[in-house]
């Protein structure tokens, strides 16, 4: 009988009875073809891999992560419950040391559910790793997170979560900003005063090919994640780099995938977005999944898969290796720039538009940070979607210092009801959370 | 009248069954080594004084099968395979005549390679000279389109008149299941045949016209002919046959859990609403990992005649202190170990080793035997223990029992733990609850108010429960399954088991797609020998999708699998 050389752990949940609507790349039929391909193979049988079932996420656990306004029912359908139950259900399993690694192969995804959630944008309402890496945080004490983020499309709520933490080292891959949905995620977006650096986004140039990639995951990305000695590393496997995928315009292979996951070795792996359902997902899963279980995945290589035509082009291979050296350099000066970014104690305003492209919704948010070098800090975030309601809410990071947890009582007190529709106070030292 | 006949490890069972219940039942000790002159003595006894013409049914169960696949005597047979991309085909390899060649069907069933015919007339004439007498072909993907299996299997024929398919052997997706699948169909036919076509033989000229019936992995029953095509699928019949036996005295609406307590195992299967469960793909245990369709059971090696030891443990014990201390500490203690080792039989039938049914015989839950021997036994490992005699058979009994009850906990916590892939059923998936337990097996009723007080299950030993395997085989009814794929894009409709191809339009809708199914469930039972007054026909899987290509509508996908339920056949329940 076959056997890995890893104990890997999946959890497939296809939900073959949801859509977001009949025609939308998000539906029914995304992971089919998937699912025959790694039945055909008999990867459930392979001795070492094991099929779990997910779990069905919590009020209570999405809000370690989250706001949902007006609240987590109204905002979720169960479909988004069992998918970051997915994650989460892999994550017990590493964590409790019964898998070496795991891949949530789930849907809907999350990665562009932010902080505040008033509803779907790019087809995510939660953000699956964030409500996972609390969750692991939480039950299993882990401090130091690394989430790299291989999607196409720019992570921007995970990066939006983590943007003022410190102890998380948020990487995302995507295709350059200025030729793709969410049209962010540029290089200076390096995180906020208390965590400048530990936010790194490389926008990749459209046609960037298995080359491109693999060289800023060898010069980029893995020097960082070396340095920043993660506890746990979260993969983001979004696979709409490829180049099949109907909404965007990379050259990514299967094999480049399964090559990416040798190096990364992820200890989660979640599925994000990736939308060419039957010329990349059956064989992008299965070589992710032989990858991660560390069998052999050469033979898994698409039938149109042809060499030439996937060249990358001089150009890009140059422009590559520019942004690989302006991140790098960012990365090696984080601490540097973090001091220059704002003093101890002082508070710091950002503004921001958000649109909810999935929803149709237009917020305004009004952030407050409180610079500090002992956490990472603590947040108020005056928010109004229209539709929608106006809210505050209110953020305690886990490892909270004394004056931030001080000043995120302060900033609840002052919050008065009758500007605001909810207020909200997320203590994450006391995995509580208020609402007035 | 009736006639079911079950061969098992030891003994082999049969009974002769008419409109009033059970009229005869025999046991004869198993001649491994001979399996056709068991089966015959089994027929001789059962029909001494009998008109062999009022025989209407024959059901044989054997393990001729599974005998030859745990005893590696399996014929030498050629496999070719063609896979495309995937997992290398050859860490599938079986034997010296495995050959990987080109080719490729995506997971829609389209062409992605062609075959290489001359590579095929080439391995052709090399396994010809080698003298390899039948060949089995398995396409990955080729429950989606059998047509390069079928190309194989044209190019083989000049020099081999019986090849086995991959595609007629399920309609699941398990492309190192099938080979596996075929490679057992293909090396166990020709043992399959010749002892089939002698008992036949014989049991014509004893008079018997009745078609024989050969019960299968799945507790439902196939004829001779189509045996020929699927003889893997007598492999594990055994176990299938204890639980058809004990369906008459499953209630409806109700969990069921079955317990065939043997000398040697005990078989665990589950019952929902007199029906057995079965493997969603195939039997998943270990070495039989396969595609044949079977119960879902689970066997363990603990029964009446397992050996009994005292073996030294370690356990750790935490202490904590008033001050909240923790101290570790690790201790060795005396403990049982029973099974899975069988000797023989126990000590006071003149067996070699201590057994749980010594500790029986000497609590006097059960009789027979020479209880002296027992007592023997029983003082050398009370000794062990520095316990009493009486207190040392206790304990051997509950440890019998507790150990049985986890087991059968433990499957119905597996089977209720299974992921699934919509949210409907995830939230509404049906839980197993046992309400009964149902013991079979030679000592079962001895252990029927034990189990009951473990389980907190009202528990009930199945009357003549020692034959309840050979009534459960005259019962069975003859089953089958189809698997319908329907692809309006495409615009086919396959079934590629049954060789049915059809075109479809955009227009056909989940009903047409059932009626399809349905009459090809109808043709396939009764060709497999089924009476139509026992069929029953029940949709197990159901998948619709729309194909949407650059953000339209293209056609529809359906999936639908319909299989005729394991049951008991009408007109001989009364009786039992």
């Amino acid at each position: 009988m076959l056997k890995s050389n890893k104990k890997t752990g999946l959890v497939f949940f296809p939900a073959f009875d949801w859509a977001i609507d009949p025609t939308h790349p998000e539906r029914e039929e995304r992971l089919l073809y998937t699912q025959d391909q790694v039945s055909e193979e008999g990867v459930f049988d392979i001795k070492g891999i094991k099929e779990y079932k997910p779990d069905l996420v919590t009020a209570h656990e999405i809000r370690r992560t989250h706001f949902c306004v007006p609240d987590e029912a109204t905002i979720t359908t169960k479909s988004h419950l069992i998918s970051a139950g997915g994650a989460t259900a892999i994550a017990r399993a590493v964590m409790e040391k019964k898998i070496d690694n795991g891949f949530a192969l789930v849907r809907p995804p999350g990665h562009h559910a932010m902080r505040i959630s008033h509803g779907g944008r790019g087809f995510c309402h939660i953000n699956m790793e964030a409500v996972m890496v609390e969750m692991i945080r939480q039950e299993y004490g882990v401090r130091r997170v690394a989430i790299v983020d291989t999607d196409c499309h720019h992570g921007d709520g995970t990066n939006d979560i983590y943007w003022h933490d410190p102890d998380t080292l948020f990487i995302s891959l995507h295709q350059d900003g200025r030729t793709l949905y969410p049209g962010s995620g540029f290089t200076g977006e390096l995180g906020g005063p208390n965590a400048k650096g530990t936010n790194l986004n490389i926008p990749l140039p459209p046609t960037t090919a298995t080359e491109g990639y693999l060289y800023i995951i060898r010069n980029t990305v893995l020097p960082a994640l070396e340095e920043f000695k993660p506890e746990i590393i979260v993969n983001s496997a979004g696979q709409d780099n490829h180049y099949t995928d109907p909404l965007t315009n990379m050259k990514f292979s299967a094999q480049g995938y399964a090559e990416l996951t040798t190096l990364l070795k992820p200890d989660i792996a979640v599925l994000e977005g990736g939308y060419s359902i039957e010329g990349a997902l059956p064989y992008v899963n299965l070589g992710i999944i032989l990858a991660l279980a560390g069998m052999d995945y050469s033979r898994v290589v698409e039938p149109d898969y042809d060499e030439e035509r996937l060249k990358q082009s001089a150009h890009v291979t140059d422009s590559i290796k520019k942004i690989s050296d302006v991140i790098n350099g960012y990365w090696h000066r984080r601490y540097e720039m973090r001091e220059k970014a704002g003093r101890h104690g002082e508070i710091q305003e950002r503004h921001r538009e958000i649109f909810y492209d999935t929803d149709n919704i237009f917020e305004r948010q009004k952030e407050k940070v409180r610079v500090c070098r002992d956490c990472a800090g603590a947040i108020e975030i005056d928010s109004k979607a229209s539709p929608g309601l106006h809210i505050m809410a209110i953020h305690i990071p886990i490892n909270a210092c004394n004056a931030c947890r001080e000043t995120g009582y302060e900033m609840f007190d002052r919050a008065q009801k009758k500007k605001y529709d909810k207020i909200f106070l997320q203590d994450r030292p006391k995995d509580s959370y208020i609402i007035k | 009248m009736i006639i079911g006949l079950d061969v098992g490890g030891t003994h082999t069972d049969a009974v002769l069954l008419s409109e009033n219940g059970l009229e005869r039942d025999i046991k004869v000790p198993t001649d491994t080594s001979n399996l056709f002159n068991t089966v015959l003595s089994g027929f001789d006894l059962l029909l001494d004084g009998i008109d062999s013409a009022k025989i209407k049914r024959i059901v044989i169960s054997t393990t001729l099968t599974t005998n030859s696949v745990v005893q590696k005597q399996l014929n030498p047979v050629g496999i070719i395979v063609s896979s495309g991309p995937g997992i290398d085909p050859e860490l599938f390899r079986r034997g010296e005549h495995f050959y990987a060649v080109s080719g490729s069907i995506d997971h829609r069933g389209r062409e992605r390679q062609p075959i290489n015919r001359n590579e095929i007339e080439q391995i052709s004439e090399k396994m010809q000279h080698a003298g390899i007498e039948y060949v089995g072909v398995i396409g990955k993907f080729s429950p989606r389109n059998p047509a390069h299996e079928i190309e194989i299997c044209e190019i083989l024929k000049k020099n081999f008149p019986t090849v086995f398919l991959g595609h007629r052997v399920s309609g699941n997706l398990n492309f190192p299941r099938r080979i596996s699948t075929v490679h057992l169909n293909t090396a166990v036919y020709s043992m399959h045949k010749n002892f089939f076509n002698a008992v036949n033989d014989t049991l014509k000229q004893k008079g018997l016209t009745a078609p024989i019936q050969i019960l299968k992995a799945d507790g439902g029953t196939m004829n001779l002919r189509t045996s020929m095509e699927f003889p893997g699928q007598t492999i594990l019949s055994g176990p299938a046959a204890s639980v058809m036996g004990s369906i008459h005295h499953a209630p409806a609406d109700k969990d069921v859990l079955v317990l065939d307590i043997g000398g040697t195992t005990t078989d665990i299967a589950i019952i929902v609403n007199r029906a057995p469960l079965l493997e969603p793909v195939g039997i998943g245990r270990g070495k039989y990992k396969s595609l044949i369709r079977a119960l879902q059971t689970t066997s363990r090696g603990i029964g009446g005649d397992s050996q009994v030891t005292v073996i030294e443990k370690y356990i750790e014990k935490t202490d904590v202190e008033q001050n909240g201390s923790e101290t570790i500490s690790r201790k060795k203690i005396k403990a049982l170990k029973i099974g899975p080792d069988r000797q023989g039989p126990a000590l006071a039938f003149g067996g070699p080793a201590l057994t749980p049914t010594d500790a029986m015989i000497w609590l006097g839950i059960m009789d027979g035997g020479d209880k002296k021997l027992s007592e023997e036994g029983l003082t050398l490992l009370s000794e062990a223990l520095e316990l009493s005699i009486d207190q040392t058979a206790e304990k051997i009994f509950y440890q019998t029992c507790t150990t049985i009850v986890n087991l059968a906990n433990q499957m119905v916590e597996q089977i209720n733990s299974k992921p699934v892939y919509t949210v409907h059923e995830f939230l509404e998936g049906y839980q197993i609850k046992p309400q009964l337990i149902l013991l079979l097996g030679g000592p079962a009723s001895h252990f029927s108010d034990a189990i009951q007080k473990i389980s907190g299950i009202p528990t009930m030993a199945v009357p003549h429960s020692s034959v309840a395997n050979a009534i459960g085989a005259a019962l069975a009814r003859t089953t089958c399954e189809v698997s319908l794929l329907v692809d309006t894009e495409r615009g086919v409709a396959t079934a590629p088991e049954e060789n049915f191809t059809a075109t479809v339009s955009t227009s056909y809708r989940k009903d047409d797609a059932i009626n399809t199914a349905l009459a090809l469930l109808e043709k396939k039972a009764v060709n497999s020998g089924a009476d139509l007054k026992n069929f029953e026909a029940e949709v197990t899987e159901f998948q619709s999708f729309n194909i949407v290509r650059q953000f339209a509508p293209r056609g529809k996908i359906f999936r639908i699998k319909m299989q005729v339920k394991p049951g008991l056949i009408k007109g001989f329940s009364h009786g039992f």
